[in-house]
Formats: C-alpha cells, sequence, structure tokens
C-alpha cells in the first residue's frame, strides 16, 4: 500500500471505513440489549469487527 | 493561514489538551475495569460461598418475612434497608442492613440468603476483596462524590478528545489509504499509524461506554433528584408521618405490587424509612424480563401500615437514563463472549493511551512538530526523527 504523493483523498474517501465501523459496532453495542439469542449472536459479529480489523491491519499486512 | 488551516489547528489543541489532562485518570480506569468485566469468575475464583441448597426447578419460594427474620437472627442490633432478588443467581437472595435504618447504605452489610429454604447462607465482608479494591478505585478514587464527579469530568473531557480525534485524523489520512501501518518506518510513525487506525476503529465503543460511565458518575445526584420528585410526588400525603412502629407483611407487599404491575419481576424491595423509599411505605421495585427491560424498575409503593397499594409510576427519563446506560457501560449484557470483547477493546483503549502519551513527549523532546510529520505523512521523515 503505496499512495501516490500526489493523491490527496477527498473527506467522503478518508471517512467511509470509519463509518461504516462505527454504523456496525453501534448495531452491536444496542443488539444485545434488545434480545437474547440471535440478538446476542449478532452484538458478537459486530462488536468483533473493529478488533479484527485492527489485528489485521497491524500483524498479518504484510510489511512494505 | 486559511480558515480550514487554523479550525484544524484549534482542533489539534482540543485534542492534545483534553487527551493530556484526562489520560492518567484514563489510564487508571481502563487498567482497573479490565478486571471488573469480570468480577463475578474473579469472585468465584478467589473466594468460596456457601451453595444455596438444591431443588426442583419450580420448587416454591420461601416466605419473605420468614427469610427477613432468619437474616436478622444473624446480624443482632442491624435493621433491614433492602430485600434484593440475585440477579444472577434465581436461588439466592440478599438482605442489605445496616446500624440504623437512617445508617449510610453504601456501608450495609449484605446477607446472601436462600431464597428457597429462607435460610442464612453467609455474609462475607467483601471491602478486603480485590474486586472491590478495583470498583474503588474505578468509581471514586476512594473519595466519595467528589472523587465520582471527578473522574466524570475525565470521562467528558475523554469523549471531547475523542470527537476532536475524529477531526485530527482527516488531514493525517490525506495521503494514506484506511488501515496503514508503515511497518518499516520509525517508531514515532509507526505509533502514529496505531494511534489513527486504534482510534478510528474504536471512536463508537469509546464513545459509547466513555459516556455511560459519565452518566453513572451522576447516580446519586439522579438518586437524589427522583427521591424530592416523583418518590415526593407519589408520598406527598404521608410527608408528615414517622416510620411505624410495627411494619405489615414483607411477603404481602411483594404479592401486592406484583398484582399491580402485571408481567413485571420483583428487583428489590426497599424497607421504609430507607433511601428508595418513603418513611411509611415498601418501595417494591419491578423490573421486566427482556435484556433491556430487566434494567428498567418500575416502584409500586405499597403502605407499610395497612398492607395497601399507594401508586405506581413508571420512573422519569433521567432515571431509565442512568439504568440503560449501566450495562453499556459494564458490558454484561451479552454473555462471556461479549465480556470478552469488552475486554479486548477496553486493551486497545489502553493502546490509544499509551501512544497518544508516546507521540506527545517523542513531539516535545524531539523540538519536531508531529503535526509535521501528519503533514508529510507520506513523504520523506524529518531527520530529527529517523533516529
Amino acid at each position: 500500500m503505496t499512495p501516490r504523493k500526489s493523491m490527496h483523498r477527498t473527506l467522503s474517501q478518508i471517512f467511509v471505513a470509519p463509518l461504516l465501523v462505527a454504523i456496525v459496532s453501534t448495531l452491536g453495542l444496542v443488539g444485545a440489549l434488545v434480545g437474547d439469542g440471535w440478538w446476542d449472536a449478532l452484538s458478537w459479529a459486530t462488536l468483533a469487527v473493529p478488533v479484527v480489523l485492527y489485528s489485521l491491519f497491524i500483524w498479518w499486512r504484510k510489511p512494505n | 493561514m486559511t480558515a480550514a488551516t487554523r479550525s484544524l489547528r484549534r482542533w489539534g489543541f482540543v485534542h492534545k489538551w483534553t487527551s493530556l489532562i484526562c489520560t492518567l485518570f484514563m489510564l487508571l480506569l481502563c487498567i482497573t475495569g479490565l478486571p471488573l468485566i469480570f468480577h463475578e469468575e474473579i469472585d468465584d475464583l478467589l473466594h468460596s460461598q456457601v451453595k444455596p441448597a438444591e431443588v426442583a426447578a419450580d420448587a416454591p419460594l420461601a416466605d419473605l418475612d420468614h427469610l427477613l427474620a432468619n437474616a436478622i437472627a444473624n446480624a443482632p442490633g442491624q435493621v433491614p434497608h433492602f430485600l434484593i432478588w440475585d440477579r444472577d443467581d434465581p436461588n439466592a437472595m440478599f438482605v442489605s442492613v445496616g446500624p440504623s435504618i437512617t445508617s449510610d447504605p453504601s456501608k450495609n452489610l449484605l446477607i446472601r440468603m436462600d431464597a428457597h429454604t429462607g435460610a442464612y447462607l453467609d455474609a462475607p465482608d467483601v471491602t478486603g476483596r480485590f474486586t472491590y479494591i478495583m470498583l474503588k478505585l474505578h468509581t471514586d478514587m476512594f473519595a466519595g462524590l467528589p472523587g465520582k464527579l471527578f473522574l466524570g469530568l475525565m470521562g467528558i473531557l475523554f469523549c471531547v478528545a475523542v470527537i476532536s480525534g475524529i477531526v485530527v485524523y482527516a488531514p493525517s489520512m490525506r495521503k494514506l489509504s484506511f488501515g496503514t501501518y508503515r511497518a518499516g518506518r520509525t517508531r514515532v510513525v509507526r505509533w502514529l499509524d496505531v494511534h489513527n487506525l486504534a482510534g478510528i476503529l474504536l471512536v463508537a465503543w469509546t464513545l459509547v461506554v466513555g459516556f455511560t460511565g459519565v452518566i453513572n458518575t451522576w447516580a446519586d445526584l439522579v438518586l437524589k433528584m427522583w427521591q424530592y420528585g416523583q418518590l415526593a410526588e407519589m408520598t406527598a400525603q404521608y410527608r408528615d408521618r414517622s416510620v411505624p412502629a410495627k411494619l405489615t407483611s414483607v411477603n404481602a407487599a411483594v404479592e401486592v405490587a406484583a398484582h399491580a404491575v402485571p408481567g413485571m419481576t420483583p428487583s428489590f424491595v426497599a424497607f421504609p424509612g430507607s433511601i428508595f423509599s418513603s418513611k411509611s411505605h415498601y418501595a417494591v421495585f419491578l423490573r421486566g424480563n427482556t435484556p433491556l427491560t430487566s434494567r428498567l424498575l418500575k416502584p409500586a409503593l405499597v403502605d407499610a401500615e395497612t398492607g395497601a397499594l399507594t401508586d405506581s409510576r413508571d420512573m422519569p427519563w433521567y432515571v431509565s437514563t442512568l439504568f440503560i446506560s449501566q450495562p453499556l457501560h459494564f458490558g454484561d449484557y451479552g454473555g462471556m463472549p461479549l465480556k470478552i470483547l469488552w475486554a479486548l477493546l477496553d486493551v486497545l483503549t489502553i493502546v490509544i493511551l499509551v501512544t497518544g502519551v508516546y507521540l506527545w513527549v517523542r513531539r516535545r523532546r524531539a523540538g519536531v512538530s508531529v503535526d509535521r510529520v501528519i503533514a508529510r505523512s507520506s513523504g520523506i521523515e524529518s531527520p530529527a526523527l529517523s533516529s
């Protein structure tokens, strides 16, 4: 991942991924409050997203 | 300097100072909060407790007056403040007792009772426990209400730091794709990437846990507001009465309350004169049966002289807000997997705090602005930082 020096990303490009992660984790935070069973499973899956992404980006990506 | 640059600088200033002021306390909160996520498991591991009798699932519950008498017989000179159903163990109940009905309930002794036989189980002194010390450090640093409100203020600064962090994230990522980690670069660049990535991934969680934590610091004030508001209204006609010399049956009071509010389960009873009731009433607090409604309590006030229902109302919005903010802060509403995720997210928050302090120290020591590293983040590093 070596972005070209001249390439400037727009605000929407910068924030689209963080926004998706925020929406997904908010779903997870609310989900387990609503019900048990499948709702719990939904919240485990969605709240795992930030943790999994962090691990992927920091540990499992090949260094450039 | 353009207006946009000036505005960004201001946000950078806000991010730096709100973070710096709260970091030390946030580290304390994150570190003490980590074992608190698993407080039940830790207590079970470190301390043995008397187990309630093994009974069939549909075994009848003990008469509450009998259970209460057994509890008081084991705590001479004490008076009951609260009778509490154990959320986690339907076979056990607690009787919370103090030296007098007006004594400080936070110093009460909690007596565990068998919910089916009504027999005394145990009344361990929890104040020396590891989880108790963590809880005190986490909620008020052993400094009472001022300590609590101070930590609440730190929580507000933390929330501002998260929000300003979102703003300063943008210029930092102008030339980088989402999730960039420049593994081959110097530590200051790597840790900046870690700080940015973890910070932006955790925005929703840190804001929710941070802000619900702030709300929890206001619990004492919310309770006072409720006492002087709704509770006073509901018991206005009883205002000048004193605590009845002889109380009616608590078992009957719970039955009256359960009958008045069908479909809800009793959660705890506050005795007349205790902080959650008037001087003349049993306040029976009932809860719903879903993860959300089980947090929302509804009081039914039963006259402790006549045994008749006085009133039952839903609690006002500010109390409901407090109740809902509790599970969202504790992470105890979705089983063990949710607790484990809570712990992982907590550890990542510690990573954000530590990398944040490092970036600030580095900037001061090198005399080179991290802003500049940010500004030319895909370009050549400043020679001062490439050591």
